[in-house]
């Protein structure tokens, strides 16, 4: 195989992964590092560092449909990107320290995680909790548009969700995926922010913690520019197609198959994990 | 008087902006990469870190100003990387016209971890 049919196999399995990772909202990252390594042979570190680079160019290319939206909170986003950042650059370190089969087994991992947190209904937690304080002092709070008129909210149990977007920040610096889901729940679940507002605020934070561990990528040569330049333009153009026809089409059924194939990949990267294949 | 929203919409045009563009420069080299390249073989199979000329900031920029397809195409995802990095510079600056202090502090702190990766790490 040369490398014009390397480039363009490698083109279009992005574009499909981030069209479908549009579609389902899990992201294109957690799709192509296993197609990378597992379908073609890539070492996890080159995988990662392409990975990393779409999910950049993703979260900062769909920001402008939800700003319009008026649900995302910038100071809620930049307070928690503190956590992340810090995290990032952990996760970043670790990926350079450890072996590709712990990572692989890792990623096998957070693959199974994410196909089960995709495929359950989003519990909304509802009742009154104690105001917290730490957030009225640090402006954690705002209100979104409804049919009901604006909404006002405030987060809660802040330490909580520091300490998971931390966890997030290190996760998408180690497996060079933009841990959209970890980050909606941080907010959602243990901030008790509403969804909207979490999945918009999540997306506009990927962007600034992939940034944070692109650097150690880039001078520990993780970004190989001829494996990362199909993966970054396919994933950013399926994911830009994604979002347009997410929009008309009820994705019930696609969610299902995506889950499906993501515990597939799931199980395939801790078997090849286990097995020292990785 | 600055909203929050106004200056979202800012944040927006600037990130897509710098997407587009690091969108473009990488495509441009990437034509040119499998102009030159595009009939040898590739190898990802083994990790063997990228030449230093592709791993900082300065050198990329003085390869692909030299003219290398594959220096070209990293330029194109330093662009991308600092389109983040800009949007939080920004953000110091729209908070500080909304005289937040603790939120430009909180901001200069994200900068700060961006740029030690960028440039110290």
């Amino acid at each position: 195989m040369d490398i014009t049919l390397f480039t363009t196999i490698v083109f279009l399995g992005s574009l499909l992964a981030g069209f479908l990772g549009a579609l389902t909202g899990l992201g294109g990252g957690v799709v192509v590092v296993p197609l990378l390594t597992l379908a073609l042979g890539v070492d996890i570190r080159y995988a990662v560092g392409a990975s990393l680079v779409s999910v950049i160019a993703t979260s900062s290319g769909a920001a402008a449909a939800y700003v319009r939206e008026g649900f995302s909170n910038i100071r809620i986003g930049m307070f928690l990107e503190i956590a992340t950042t810090f995290g990032a650059l952990v996760g970043a370190y670790l990926a350079t320290r450890l072996q590709t089969h712990i990572i692989g087994l890792i990623f096998g991992l957070v693959l199974l995680f994410s196909a089960f947190f995709s495929a359950r209904e989003p519990a909304q937690v509802q009742g009154e909790d104690a105001p917290d304080q730490l957030a009225h002092w640090l402006k954690l709070e705002g209100s979104y548009p409804s049919e009901k008129g604006e909404q006002h909210y405030r987060a809660r149990h802040v330490p909580l969700g520091f300490g998971v977007m931390f966890g997030a920040g290190t996760l998408s610096g180690l497996l060079g995926i933009g841990s959209g889901a970890l980050k909606v729940l941080a907010m959602d679940q243990a901030m008790r922010l509403p969804f909207k507002v979490s999945t918009t605020t999540s997306n506009f934070m990927i962007g600034v913690t992939g940034a944070a561990s692109a650097g150690i990528y880039l001078s520990r040569g993780f970004i190989s520019p001829g494996l990362a330049m199909p993966v970054m333009l396919g994933v950013l153009a399926g994911s830009l197609l994604g979002a347009r026809v997410l929009v008309r089409a009820h994705s019930r059924s696609i969610r299902l198959v995506f889950s499906l194939v993501v515990v597939a990949l799931g199980i395939e990267m801790v078997f090849n994990a286990l097995t020292g294949r990785l | 008087m600055i909203t929050d929203y106004q200056v979202e919409r800012s944040i927006s045009v600037l990130l897509r902006t710098g997407v587009l563009l690091a969108a473009m420069v990488v495509l441009v080299g990437g034509i040119l990469y499998l102009a030159h390249h595009g009939s040898a073989h590739p190898n990802y199979h083994a990790f063997q870190s990228e030449r230093a000329e592709l791993r900082s900031p300065g050198a990329v920029v003085r390869s692909a100003l030299s003219g290398r397809s594959d220096a070209i195409i990293q330029l194109g995802l330093l662009l991308l990387i600092l389109t983040p990095i800009a949007r939080v510079a920004f953000s110091v600056v729209a908070f500080g016209f909304e005289r937040d202090r603790m939120y430009v502090i909180l901001t200069l702190i994200v900068l700060g971890v961006l740029l030690y990766s960028l440039i110290a790490a």
